[in-house]
């Protein structure tokens, strides 16, 4: 595929994400901002997938080595840190049992 | 690994992705999209690696090692009430592995005969651009939600002209850099004026208003990483990083809603400043005093009152009174007291906040009133005991136009028979606004730590 093909097809895909992303969260409760907030958060964590390529470059030179390693490590930390506030933010919204009834 | 199936792979993390955030739009099945999320960055972390292959493996393993680490350990280990900064930090490193991307990207490219098309070195700029803006800027918002630095805004004159330049001058500097003049210098300074910009830009947000400018910066990493998409030309930073980038815009949007403001009046506010003005009036109107109570008094009120309203703020997550506070809501029950609690929307520093403490300590739902709920009731309250909240409660919201919170909804408590204000000190609120209900007559002030006054109360209680 050319260069020009390639950017065109790229930002097709990016507009389209634009109006998914408007959509899915489009009815979200008051309650959940946070968790949603911190959710999105955990998902651009991706951004690990950027840093681990640059870093795969690394045998062309320190620079790169450097730069990459450093991404690879704040990117990892998004990750991982993300996921895991966001899993014990949900996990207090477990389902509880309802308060006993009168009369059982 | 071809790179066709390797984007075929991609576009199972970018569906789970996108799953994740659907369910978390849903209490019931919010965890579980969290879960399916985090099996899809798995496989786009194991997918690239393969990719790579085994050049300069040991320092993958060994650069995940230290960030997953440290990710995991902070996550693990903060206290719910310190959430919001926790999300703050992790949304900073992963604007920071942004710039750094586009730092490496274009060192990369760079050495003759290499130039950049247009779209790349566009792409590189921006993203460090953003990405170093996102970086300083959550850390700031860090530092003020961990009390490093004042939360209070920080202001002097000539500030937002000030901002406006510098960030100018970096979008010149950036469109120096696509329009020819290829320096890694260059770069470095847009990236440097980034991070002076997310700091100056953040300083003067006053703390309250902390988790919308978090939720601003999440998209604008959002935005940064599928800006770095473009760079390395990988689908699944593209569509992943748009959808944070869009859905973190709208998320924006709805907090400003929820606190009945505009997104450019919390940016550019300078919102709790204490104008001389709003003070001089505060202190002329009435010019009431405040009463103080003892904790046996609020006691004898409380065992005997028909029905008890908890207002749960801020105070109560610092003091990490929420177990306390169902405990003496428990012991009231016993003694036949109609016990509930009115949630505002966006108490404590984060919208849903009470609602994730109040649910650790096992409060039963049915007792959660929302706000619309909540406010009718309150006419016929006996007593309301307002935990360390302070801007949700504030009168002047309904009646003051002059008041910087003016307009907000808030939970009318002034239409109980009584109040009961649990509060550290005088000080004005974490906003820095006056707030009249602490002069109403009908209002009685119980200083000291949240925690302190509510076990006091259990003690008191059980003695009558």
């Amino acid at each position: 595929m050319s260069h020009n093909t390639l950017l065109v097809f790229e930002v097709t895909i990016l507009v389209l994400a634009i109006f998914l992303g408007f959509e899915v969260i489009s009815k979200v409760p008051t309650l959940l901002h946070t968790p949603l907030m911190s959710g999105t958060n955990a998902i651009h964590g991706i951004v690990v997938v950027g840093a681990m390529l640059v870093l795969g470059l690394a045998h062309k030179g320190p620079f790169l080595w450097i730069v990459g390693f450093l991404a690879v490590v704040l990117g990892s930390a998004n990750v991982v840190g993300g996921f895991v506030v966001t899993d014990r933010m949900l996990e207090m919204f477990k389902k509880r049992e309802p308060p006993k009834k009168d009369g059982e | 690994m071809s790179t066709n199936l390797a984007n075929l792979l991609y576009l199972i993390t970018i569906v789970t992705f996108i799953l994740a955030l659907r369910y978390l739009s849903d209490p019931a099945r919010a965890r579980r999209g969290n879960q399916i999320g985090a099996v899809g960055m798995v496989l786009a972390i194991v997918v690239t690696w393969v990719k790579i292959g085994t050049t300069s493996w040991w320092a993958l393993a060994l650069g995940m090692a230290i960030g997953g680490g440290f990710g995991a350990t902070a996550a693990r280990k903060v206290k719910m009430t310190a959430m919001p900064q926790m999300v703050a930090l992790f949304n900073g490193v992963g604007g920071g592995a942004a710039a750094l991307i586009a730092l490496g990207e274009l060192h990369r490219i760079l050495p003759p005969p290499g130039t950049p098309t247009l779209d790349i070195s566009g792409a590189i700029a921006l993203s460090g651009l953003i990405g170093s803006i996102s970086f300083a800027g959550s850390m700031v918002a860090f530092a003020k939600l961990q009390e490093l630095i004042q939360g209070r805004p920080i202001t002097y004159p000539g500030q937002k002209v000030g901002n406006l330049v510098l960030l100018a001058a970096c979008v010149g500097l950036g469109i120096a850099l696509v329009a020819g003049a290829q320096d890694q210098w260059l770069l470095w300074a847009v990236v440097a004026g980034g991070a002076l910009f997310g700091v100056l830009f953040v300083l003067p947000i006053g703390g309250a208003d902390m988790p919308v400018v978090i939720s601003l910066l999440n998209a604008f990493t959002g935005l940064a990483v599928a800006v770095g998409g473009f760079e390395l030309e990988n689908n699944v930073l593209i569509v992943s990083g748009m959808l944070v980038g869009a859905s973190g815009t709208l998320l924006t949007m709805m907090m400003g809603r929820a606190m009945n403001r505009s997104i450019a009046n919390v940016l550019f506010g300078a919102f709790g400043q204490v104008s001389a003005g709003a003070a001089a009036a505060a202190a002329g109107d009435g010019g009431g005093t405040v009463r103080s109570a003892s904790a046996e008094d609020v006691a004898v009120m409380l065992a005997y009152a028909h029905k008890v309203v908890f207002v749960p703020g801020y105070g109560l997550a610092v003091a990490q009174a929420q177990h306390d506070v169902r405990q003496l809501a428990d012991l009231l029950e016993s003694k036949g007291v109609e016990v509930s609690y009115a949630i505002h929307p966006v108490a404590g520093r984060m919208p849903g906040h009470m609602n994730v403490l109040l649910a650790e300590a096992n409060v039963p739902y049915p007792q959660l009133k929302e706000m619309d709920e909540a406010n009718p009731e309150f006419a016929r309250t006996d007593v309301a005991v307002v935990v360390g909240a302070n801007d949700v409660v504030n009168p002047d919201a309904r009646n003051n136009t002059g008041s910087p919170i003016y307009g907000m909804p808030i939970l009318n408590v002034d239409n109980a028979q009584t109040v009961v204000v649990l509060k550290r000190s005088m000080n004005p609120g974490f906003a820095g606004v006056e707030n009249p209900l602490f002069y109403n007559p009908k209002t009685v002030m119980l200083f000291g730590d949240a925690k302190q006054s509510v076990e006091k109360l259990i003690q008191d209680v059980k003695t009558l």
